[in-house]
C-alpha cells in the first residue's frame, strides 16, 4: 500500500477526498492476504489499541453528555487505526508531536489513561497536573513531547526534535501528527521544507479526516491529495487508507524505517473521518448525510473486528475478552481520576518560569 | 438583540451598502458558519464571504492587498490567540504602509477576532493580547462591551481609513441590549462612555471586564460607595479627556481589564491619568487585571486569575483607605 520513496503519485484505487469509496478498512478481497502479512501478535495488539482508544472516547462522550464529566474535547473517534499503527510501529524512545485531537495518538504512544483523563478533567494526577487541559498534553517519558492547540504549530517543533536526534546521533524517529487543514498553514510548509532539506528523521503524518472544523478540505486546497504536496519539498508522499490498520502498518513502517536509516522525512497522508465531528457536541449539520453514513459504515474499529474474525485470525470470544479488558481499564482509570484531588489553586504559582521569583508581582 | 446579532447586523448592512466590503476567514461561510457571519454567504455569495484555508498570515496579508486596491476587507481571525501568526502582516505592513509610503498607500482593513478566556480552553485559547497592538503606531484597537457598541463600532471600523483590530469578547456574545437598526448608525472611535455614573471612584474598563466592573459597582453601592464605570470602547485612539473628566471628579481610579496586568493596557492608562491628575488624586490608581500566568485550564483556577467582583471591590477599598488619603482625610476617614 505504501508508496516507494521518492514516489509521490498515489497508487490506483486510493480513497477519494469526498467519496470515501476506498475507505472501507476491509472491502478489498485481498484483505485476508494483507492480514496474513502481520504477525498474529501485531494484529491482536492493533485491535487492543483500537478498542482501548474507542472505549476511552466512548466513555468520555457518555460522561460529557450526561453531565458527569466536565471538560472540552475534540474527539478522535473514527481515527483509531492510524494511532494504533503508530503504536505498533514506533519504539518507546521515538517521539510524537500531536494535536488537540490527540486522545487516540496519546494512547497509541503509551500515555496512561489516568494521565490523560486526569489532565482533561483538571486533576492533580493529570499529565500536566491538570493545568494544561485537553489540548496541551505532554508525556515526555513515553515520547509525547507536545500537543498543540494552534493548528500547524506542531511540525516546526517536530523538526527541532528530529534535528536534535540527528545531532545527538540517536536513531530515534519523530512523528508529527496533524490534520489536513494544518497542511494549509505556513508553519507546515516551512517545516516540511526544512525537514527535507536536512534529511531529518521525521514522519509528517497527516490524519486527513476530510474536514477542518466545518470546512471540507477540498474547499481549501486546489490539489486533490495532501500527499501530492510532498513533491514540492523533495520528499516522498504516500497516501493510505487511514481506516485500514494493515495498510497503515506497512506505510508507517516504511516511513519510519526510512527516517531511522537517515534517508529523510516522508509525508504520509492517512485518509479517515471524524465520526463525532469537530468538537464534542458538534451537530454536524454541515456534513452530507450520505457521507456520514458511509463513514459510519467504514468505522475502522468495527471493520477490523469483523475482519479479524472473518479471516479466522481471532475468535469473537478472544475479541470480547479484549473489549472487556478495555472497558475495565477505562473504568478503573476514570475512577482513579475522579477520586483524585482537583488541581490545586496554588498550581498557578508554579512553572511559569524555572524560578518563580522571576514573575512580576 | 444579542451581541452576535448586533455584529451580524453590522456586517450585513456593510455588505449591503458598499460593494467594496467583503469578508474572509475560516469557517465563515454557510453551512459551516456560526456566530456573526452565519447566513451572510447565502445572502451575498461566496465571492463576498470567503471561506479561507487555515492560513492566518495570508488572510490578513490578502486583506491588506485588497484594501490597498480600494476594497474594505473584513478579515476574521477566529480566536485572538491565533493572531500571532498574522502579526507580521499587521505590524510590518498594515500598521506602517501609510507612513512608509508617505500616504500614497494605506491598509483600511478590519480584523475581527474573538477574545476567549474563562471557557476552560487552556493557555493557547484564552489570551487578551490587545497590549501588543496598542504598542504599534498605526493600528487602531477597538473592543465593545455591549451589543449597541458592537454594531456602532464595527460599522465605523469597516469604513475607517486605518487598520482596525476589533476584539469580540466571546463571553459577551449572548449579552442582550437595544441596538439601532439604522445602517448609518456608527460610533466614533476614541469616545469612551460612562456606563454607570458615580461619584466616589472611577472604574476604567473595556471589553468583557466592563461587565465585572458594573457588578462590582452594584456591590459597592450596597455599601454606600458610588462607583462610576467608564467603558473606554477603543484603546487606540484612547479617550484621555473622558478619563480626566471622570477621575477629575471622583479623584480615585481603578483600572479593570482581562489582559495580564504587567505591562498591560492599564499601565498606560494609569500613567496617563496620574500625569494629568497628579495633584487631584486621593489615592494611587489601582489596577485589577489577569494575573501574570498562562491561563490554566481548570475553571476554578482560571477564574482565580481574572478580575472578579471581589478583587475589584478590594481594590476600590484600597483607594478609600484613610492612609491613602492626601487632601481629603474626612471623606477617606468615613469610607475607610
Ligand atoms: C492557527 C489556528 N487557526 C485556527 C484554529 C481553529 N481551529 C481549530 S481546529 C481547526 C481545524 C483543523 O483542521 P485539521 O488540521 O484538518 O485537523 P482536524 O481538526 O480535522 O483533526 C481550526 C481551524 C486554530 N486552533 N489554530
Ligand atoms: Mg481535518
Amino acid at each position: 500500500m505504501a508508496g516507494t520513496p521518492n514516489d509521490s503519485t498515489d497508487p490506483p484505487d486510493q480513497p477519494g477526498l469526498t467519496g470515501l469509496t476506498g475507505l472501507t478498512g476491509s472491502s478489498d478481497p485481498d484483505d485476508r492476504d494483507d492480514l496474513a502479512s502481520l504477525a498474529p501478535a501485531t494484529a491482536r495488539r492493533l485491535y487492543e489499541l483500537m478498542t482501548l482508544m474507542k472505549t476511552a472516547d466512548d466513555r468520555l462522550s457518555r460522561g460529557i453528555s450526561s453531565g458527569e464529566l466536565l471538560t472540552v474535547y475534540w474527539p478522535s473517534r473514527g481515527q483509531e487505526a492510524i494511532a494504533a499503527a503508530m503504536g505498533v510501529c514506533l519504539r518507546s524512545d521515538d517521539q510524537l508531536v500531536t494535536t488537540y485531537r490527540g486522545l487516540h495518538d496519546l494512547i497509541g504512544k503509551g500515555v496512561g489513561l489516568v494521565e490523560i483523563y486526569g489532565e482533561m478533567l483538571g486533576r492533580q494526577v493529570g499529565a500536566s497536573r491538570g493545568k494544561g487541559g485537553t489540548m496541551h498534553i505532554a508525556s515526555p517519558g513515553v515520547g509525547v513531547m507536545l500537543s498543540t492547540g494552534i493548528v500547524g504549530a506542531g511540525p516546526p517543533v517536530a523538526v527541532g526534535l528530529a534535528m536534535a536526534a540527528q545531532r545527538l546521533g540517536l536513531d530515534r524517529v519523530v512523528v508529527a501528527s496533524f490534520g489536513d487543514g494544518a497542511t494549509n498553514t505556513g508553519s507546515f510548509h516551512e517545516a516540511a521544507n526544512m525537514a527535507a532539506l536536512w534529511d531529518l528523521p521525521l514522519v509528517l503524518l497527516c490524519q486527513n479526516n476530510l474536514y477542518a472544523e466545518m470546512t471540507p478540505t477540498e474547499h481549501t486546497m486546489k490539489i486533490e491529495h495532501v500527499a501530492d504536496r510532498a513533491a514540492g519539498y523533495g520528499m516522498p508522499g504516500t497516501r493510505v487508507d487511514g481506516n485500514d490498520p494493515v495498510a497503515l502498518v506497512s506505510a508507517v513502517t516504511e516511513a519510519v524505517e526510512r527516517a531511522r536509516a537517515g534517508r529523510g522525512p516522508t509525508l504520509l497522508e492517512c485518509v479517515t473521518f471524524r465520526l463525532r465531528g469537530h468538537y464534542f457536541g458538534d451537530p454536524m449539520a454541515y456534513i452530507p448525510a450520505e457521507q456520514l453514513a458511509a463513514a459510519t459504515e467504514a468505522d475502522p474499529v468495527l471493520r477490523f473486528r469483523a475482519r479479524l474474525v472473518g479471516s479466522g485470525a481471532c475468535t469473537a470470544g478472544d475479541l470480547d475478552t479484549i473489549d472487556a479488558a478495555a472497558v475495565a481499564s477505562v473504568e478503573e482509570a476514570l475512577a482513579t481520576v475522579l477520586a483524585a484531588p482537583p488541581t490545586a489553586l496554588t498550581e498557578i504559582d508554579h512553572d511559569v518560569y524555572a524560578d518563580a521569583r522571576n514573575c512580576p508581582a | 438583540m444579542t451581541m452576535t446579532e448586533a455584529l451580524h447586523l453590522a456586517l450585513d448592512q456593510a455588505l449591503e451598502r458598499d460593494e467594496r466590503v467583503f469578508l474572509l476567514g475560516e469557517d465563515i461561510a454557510d453551512p459551516g458558519a456560526s456566530g456573526p457571519t452565519a447566513g451572510l454567504s447565502t445572502r451575498y455569495g461566496t465571492q463576498r464571504v470567503l471561506d479561507t484555508p487555515i492560513s492566518e498570515a495570508a488572510i490578513v496579508g490578502a486583506a491588506i492587498g485588497a484594501a490597498m486596491a480600494g476594497f474594505r476587507p473584513v478579515a476574521e481571525i477566529m480566536i485572538m490567540d491565533f493572531i500571532g501568526i498574522a502579526a507580521d502582516q499587521l505590524v510590518n505592513n498594515a500598521a506602517k504602509l501609510r507612513f512608509m509610503t508617505g500616504g500614497r498607500t494605506s491598509a483600511p482593513i478590519t480584523v475581527r477576532t474573538q477574545v476567549y478566556g474563562g471557557l476552560s480552553t487552556g493557555a493557547t485559547h484564552s489570551q487578551s493580547l490587545e497590549a501588543w497592538f496598542m504598542h504599534i503606531p498605526g493600528l487602531k484597537v477597538i473592543t465593545p462591551a455591549t451589543p449597541r457598541d458592537a454594531k456602532g463600532l464595527l460599522t465605523t471600523a469597516i469604513f475607517d481609513d486605518d487598520p482596525c483590530i476589533f476584539l469580540e469578547p466571546i463571553r459577551l456574545r449572548g449579552q442582550r441590549g437595544m441596538v439601532p437598526l439604522d445602517p448609518a448608525f456608527a460610533i466614533p472611535l476614541g469616545e469612551a462612555e460612562v456606563k454607570r455614573p458615580g461619584t466616589d471612584v472611577t472604574l476604567i474598563s473595556y471589553g468583557r471586564a466592563v461587565v465585572e466592573a458594573l457588578k462590582a459597582a452594584d456591590r459597592l453601592a450596597t455599601d454606600g460607595i458610588s462607583a462610576e464605570v467608564l467603558d473606554l470602547r477603543t484603546l487606540v485612539p484612547l479617550d484621555v479627556a473622558a478619563m480626566v473628566r471622570s477621575v477629575g471628579r471622583t479623584r480615585r481610579a481603578v483600572v479593570v481589564h482581562d489582559a495580564v496586568g504587567f505591562a498591560g493596557p492599564g499601565a498606560e492608562i494609569t500613567a496617563i491619568v496620574q500625569r494629568e491628575l497628579f495633584g487631584t488624586l486621593l489615592a494611587p490608581i489601582e489596577r485589577v487585571a489577569a494575573r501574570f500566568v498562562p491561563n490554566p485550564a481548570p475553571a476554578a483556577l482560571e477564574s482565580s486569575i481574572y478580575p472578579s467582583v471581589e478583587r475589584i471591590v478590594a481594590a476600590v477599598r484600597q483607594t478609600l483607605r484613610p492612609d491613602q488619603a492626601r487632601s481629603d482625610p474626612t471623606k477617606a476617614g468615613i469610607r475607610g
